[in-house]
């Protein structure tokens, strides 16, 4: 990354000098130090769970242009941890709610608004009018695009990633340090790693990697302490332990090695396996909406509901139906009658209708998916069901 | 003895333990015995043909073992062994356009 180097133009006023003052009188950061935090221009991949912290102590720390990439709306689900939105916020483009909150705590930042989905076609632009890029973005295309992106424009990627408890933390793409792909050459496949019964964040969680990431970037800019180069931290907050691997720049490495492959950005969605808006999974397994059911069960007909749900979204709210979370359901087959019309839920659906196909496969023929699932049911046969 | 440390994402298919014993010579040995005693886990960890999945790494202590000598690396009492997955977030269980997770 170039030298950040303070000049005229980031001369501190006296508002400013007493607004920093905790941070000038610490050698470590100093008039320089802080005029360099002036002089910088950092952008923030996204205003979420991990772009809200990061923004918030940029802002405050002092850092000149802060530009923030994020074409979203504030949801009502996001206020659980994306603290830089507020209740009133909800339904505005999360850019102007991020820029009122950044603001506020700092008249004096400069803010770059970009709302857009960063793409293949704008991102290398977009990164060479900043000197550090910070990924707080919540996908597997994304976050390779943005690897690839620093690496070709030569601005260091301050890493962060959350997963329910657990985060990582990294410095990528440093001239003599590994990047993303170094570490991880290729994607997961979309629908592999667990996730629909394991989703959910600790809402907290973010908030700890953000700063952290937040912390990366002051010291990228200072220049002072050890960054997180060539070191992957491992978060476990549940056990409150803190774990470090080391992580080596992969001389093969297609991007940042000696004799790089990819040397301008590619198709991320077609790298990650994701082919735009997913086609339903339930293509395939006999359906019955939720309408359907519903005049079934009304009408007394003989038709088990069984829920592939975890024990704690049964306890959210259920249709009353058999509980046999879809992990559990191999070991369990045989508590259920398949001589039986069967209709299986979950959530959304997607679960679900692998239940089905596994039930199919084991013999049984009068199953089907609840499309939509109990987010369905909810939404057109009885408002009363919350939705989570 | 080897700890071999459970990431999140995959507690589910050890009985929700976040590390789990094993006695073994070399990280494949060790790697062998945990998908032995818990075959849910194979598939998330190794490709029909037996491969690690790209998006897995293994650590011995705080070493990536692709730098020493991969499966083969030999373990001594007491190591940690670290699967590492790559993680991006809570997206798939929270994105609204990915319609498709329940």
């Amino acid at each position: 990354m170039a030298t950040i180097t303070a000049d005229l133009s980031t001369t501190l006023s006296k508002d400013e000098i007493l607004r920093y003052s905790r941070h000038l009188i610490m050698p470590e950061v100093g008039m320089e130090g802080q005029q360099k935090l002036k002089a910088a221009r950092v952008l923030c991949i996204g205003t979420g769970g991990l772009g809200s912290p990061l923004a918030l102590y940029l802002a405050a720390a002092g850092v000149g242009t802060l530009g923030l990439v994020d074409f979203d709306v504030v949801d009502y689900t996001n206020l659980q941890r994306q603290i830089i939105h507020s209740t009133a916020d909800v339904g505005r483009k999360k850019l102007d709610s991020a820029a009122d909150k950044l603001k506020g705590i700092n008249p004096f930042l400069n803010l770059r608004l970009f709302d857009t989905m960063l793409n293949s076609s704008n991102a290398m632009e977009l990164f060479r009018d900043f000197d550090v890029i910070a990924d707080g973005t919540d996908n597997f295309p994304t976050r390779y695009l943005v690897n690839d992106a620093c690496v070709l424009t030569g601005k260091p990627n301050v890493y962060g990633s959350i997963f329910r408890f657990e985060g990582q933390a990294s410095v990528f793409a440093t001239k003599d340090g590994p990047c993303y792909r170094c570490l991880y050459p290729e994607p997961p496949p979309p629908g592999l790693v667990p996730s629909c019964a394991e989703g959910g964040v600790l809402g907290i969680l973010p908030g700890l990697v953000g700063v952290m990431q937040a912390t990366e970037v002051v010291k990228l800019i200072l220049g002072i302490g050890d960054p997180l180069i060539g070191r992957l931290l491992l978060i476990d907050a549940l056990g409150m332990k803190f774990r470090e691997l080391k992580l080596r720049k992969n001389p093969d490495c297609p991007v940042c090695g000696t004799h790089p492959t990819v040397t301008k950005l590619i198709d991320y969605n077609e790298f990650c396996g994701v082919r735009g808006e997913e086609k339903p999974v339930s293509s395939g397994v006999p359906e019955i909406q939720v309408e359907e059911l519903k005049r079934r069960l009304d009408a007394k007909d003989d038709v088990f509901v069984l829920d592939v749900r975890e024990p704690h979204e049964y306890q959210i709210c259920n249709l009353g139906g058999y509980l046999i979370p879809l992990n559990d359901l191999p070991k369990r087959v045989n508590e259920l009658d398949s001589s039986r019309e069967i209709v299986v839920h979950c959530k959304m659906g997607g679960r679900s209708a692998k239940a089905v196909a596994f039930l199919q496969q084991s013999g049984f023929t009068k199953v089907h998916n609840l499309t939509g699932g109990i987010t369905a049911w909810s939404e057109r046969v009885d408002p009363k069901v919350p939705k989570y | 003895m080897s700890k071999i440390h459970i990431p999140t994402p995959l507690r589910q298919y050890v009985g929700k333990q976040t590390s789990v014993d094993v006695k073994a010579a070399t990280v494949g040995e060790a790697m062998s015995a945990l998908v032995a005693q818990h075959p849910d886990l194979r598939k998330h960890l190794y490709t029909d043909d037996g491969k690690l999945r790209a998006f897995v790494n293994l650590y011995i202590n705080d070493e990536d073992i692709r730098y020493l000598q991969k499966e083969a690396t030999a373990l001594n009492d007491g190591d940690n062994i670290s699967i590492v997955p790559s993680i991006a977030g809570g997206t798939l269980g929270e994105s609204r356009d990915s319609g498709v997770r329940s």
